[in-house]
């Protein structure tokens, strides 16, 4: 309502707060990144309840077979994977709910957190990211930056309209403190680190 | 299903897993008790937060396990600040800008809603919660919506709007675990990050099994998770709407984040053809330079864990989805004019003044009879209801610990001063407390006296009349040993006296 609008705004202004306050400049915090990301992203991602998985150079898809031990589902969003289950213009997001696995590409990583960032490119449909059991996720170890900084650095924010950090896989403590992965969304997240 | 026993979560190398809001070390309650109940609301009546605080506290399991699994909390915190060198930094960082964007906040409301609107979303604005109530219904009544799913949100709690939605006939899924608990109880949330955290097992089990059919024998958390889970997934596929919240909004890109543990904004908003996020006024940050300094600050902060695993950005609708923003007032541009009070608006929620406070940590958020429980509540809810909580700026030990851990620095042990004076001085003061202020004499009349006990480096309770801490009409006396030496503060007794917990490793609690 463009009245209340209105009312807000002057009210705003009405009772702007005293004194100079400044933008501060953020600095990128990045002076002590090590060369080699990937051992840190390891460490983040594992302290957050993800696996990596053991690449294989003969055969890379192999730890992502290796990976599926569970009846069901498997839809992949990646070309290096078959799934048996595709994504087409016409599938609706609950059309995911009884996928077992999902194998996907992060769009980057971040070594401080242990995150992958998917945007609606990567996922295709949104809840493909949420709705499966499990997911599978590559990941090219040259897109993985140091820390948060670095990652809003990308240009992924001003491209998708939705965009998620997934750190691990879903969890929950609120009874007594218990971790419990999978309390709505995935129970469990694998990464294999493959340009 | 059947009973499951499950081991602690660890890491391919053994270590424990604590992220999320997991505790750090096995907690678990030994008996069955009946939960207290929270304060009780008679009208516009003040709130007794200590008669409340006292029924919490004589529930000796409830209470010993809030404290341990808090003070855990406030642990994990304090390892993860010493993770990170640029920590402090950070926190004059997220302070500094939090006072930009609140000093210009009409320009960077009118900045978000350009950017917003050009991408495909459509901003509402609503001065208070029943005009935001409004607003959301007749979105929902115009598509038809019966089912609603939705992420937590503070705000939304702020405005009733579950109550209001029942009314109407629209029905309401909360979908984080915590929240979930507390609407199937009929109960609000007791905290802002873990709403539930005041339940023992026994008491979800018992709750769970009068609506959801679980066994009610049954008390083991994975089970009870999992019973949930399977409980609310169909409600989540058939739901024809999807609310959030906002933790932060990115005025520069029209973007709004939403940090969860379980990826329930993301169920929410993505699941359903209709993404409605209601979303505080406040929560505008300038650019995306300033984001990473509260996604590195908040989780850190509410639970000690680096990141929460969701952080979801929204930008716009997907494709041949909807989506709205209800940007709401509700009494923060009436605070931004509050001279000693406008910077409770820096608040993030992040929950870590009430993990560290004494009397949080002791009485319950229910206790508060308030949206905002603990330290942060002392001081925002008397903007909500100057009456209805005059009393709740007693409840404080002024130990200054939130201020210390708070990662935007806002002066909340001050503002606690500061309200028992502006209250004092409106006459708005029950008789108790007129007692305690009278034999109190300036010291706690006065912020600048009180304010100048601090860099002593004792709490304002030493210079506290005797009579005040631990005569019987102060019920934070009660239930406590008299300290052998005044110069002892209650902090420091407090620490010395927890048998159950290992040493303090904080710069908060005396500093
Ligand atoms: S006042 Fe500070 S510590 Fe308390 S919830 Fe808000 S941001 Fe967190």
């Amino acid at each position: 309502m463009s009245g209340s609008r209105d009312a807000i705004l002057g009210a705003i202004r009405h009772n702007h707060i005293q004194g100079e306050h400044p933008r501060p400049a953020v600095p990128l915090f990045d002076q002590a990144a090590p060369a080699d990301l990937k051992v840190l992203f390891q460490k983040s991602l594992e302290r957050m309840g993800g696996k990596i998985l053991i690449p294989d150079v003969p055969d890379p898809m192999a730890p992502v077979r290796q990976a599926i031990v569970k009846p069901g589902p498997v839809v992949s969003c990646v070309p290096e994977f078959e799934g048996d289950m595709k994504i087409t213009p016409q599938t609706k997001p609950t059309d995911i709910a009884p996928v077992e696995y999902a194998v996907l590409r992060a769009a980057f990583g971040v070594a401080e957190t242990g995150s992958l960032c998917f945007t609606e490119k990567q996922l295709h449909v949104n809840t493909t990211g949420f709705l499966p059991q499990h997911l599978i996720v590559l990941l090219d170890p040259a897109q993985i930056v140091y820390n948060l900084h670095n990652a809003y650095q990308r240009p992924e924010w001003l491209q998708a309209h939705y965009a998620v950090f997934q750190s691990g896989p879903s969890a929950t403590a609120d009874i007594e403190g218990v971790l419990v992965h999978g309390a709505q969304g995935v129970r469990s997240l694998s990464v294999l680190l493959q340009p | 299903m059947t009973a499951e026993l499950h081991e602690e979560l660890t890491d391919p190398h053994g270590e424990q897993l604590d992220h999320g809001a997991a505790s750090s070390r096995p907690l678990k309650s030994r008996i069955a008790e009946p939960q207290p109940r929270g304060a009780k609301i008679r009208g516009n009546r003040p709130v007794d937060q200590s008669e409340a605080a006292n029924r919490f506290m004589a529930a000796t399991e409830h209470e010993a396990m809030h404290d341990a699994r808090l003070w855990d909390l406030r642990q994990k915190r304090d390892k993860e600040m010493h993770g990170i060198e640029e920590w402090e930094e950070l926190r004059n960082l997220a302070s500094g800008i939090k006072e930009h964007t609140l000093s210009k906040l009409d320009y960077y409301l009118e900045l978000f809603e350009k950017n917003a609107t050009a991408n495909g979303i459509k901003v509402h604005w609503a001065k208070d919660g029943a005009e935001h109530n409004a607003i959301v219904l007749e979105i929902l009544r115009s598509r038809g919506v019966e089912r609603l799913i939705k992420s937590k949100s503070m705000l939304t709690e702020e405005c009733g709007f579950r109550e209001f939605m029942a009314h109407n006939h629209v029905e309401v899924i909360e979908t984080d675990l915590g929240e979930r608990i507390q609407q199937l109880d009929d109960e609000a949330p007791s905290h802002v990050v873990v709403p539930a955290v005041h339940k023992l097992r026994t008491d979800v089990a018992s709750v769970f099994a009068k609506t959801i059919g679980s066994d009610p024998d049954n008390a083991d958390a994975h089970y009870l998770t999992e019973c949930q889970r399977e409980a609310t997934r169909p409600l989540i596929l058939s739901a024809q709407a999807g609310m959030t919240g906002g933790n932060f909004v990115v005025a520069e890109t029209g973007t709004f984040v939403v940090c969860t543990n379980e990826g329930n904004a993301d169920l929410s908003a993505n699941t359903p053809p209709l993404h409605i996020a209601s979303i505080g006024i406040e929560k505008l940050i300038p650019g995306l330079n300033e984001l990473p300094v509260f996604i590195r600050l908040l989780s850190r902060s509410a639970l000690g864990s680096p990141i929460t695993q969701y952080t979801s950005h929204f930008r716009g609708p997907r494709e041949g989805g909807e989506m709205h923003v209800v940007l709401v007032d509700n009494g923060r541009s009436e605070r931004l004019g509050m001279e000693k009070f406008w910077p409770g608006l820096k608040c993030i929620r992040c929950g870590a003044c009430m993990n560290t406070c004494p009397v949080f940590r002791r009485s319950g958020g229910l206790s508060y009879g308030a949206t905002y429980a603990g330290p942060i509540g002392l001081i925002i809810d008397p903007t909500f209801n100057v009456h209805k909580y005059r009393n709740l700026p007693y409840s404080s030990t002024m130990n200054g610990s939130c201020t210390n851990v708070c990662p935007v620095k806002i002066n909340i042990h001050e503002q606690i001063a500061d309200w028992r004076k502006t209250l004092a001085g409106d006459g708005e003061i029950s008789p108790v407390k007129k007692v305690m202020m009278k034999a109190a004499g300036e010291v706690l009349a006065s912020p600048v006296v009180y304010r100048a006990s601090l860099p002593l480096g004792r709490s304002a309770l030493r210079h506290l009349p005797h009579f005040m801490l631990y005569n019987k009409l102060n019920t934070w006396g009660r239930k406590r040993d008299i300290p052998e030496t005044p110069k002892q503060t209650f902090n420091e007794w407090y620490r010395k006296n927890r048998k159950s917990q290992e040493k303090s490793q904080s710069e908060g609690e005396n500093s």
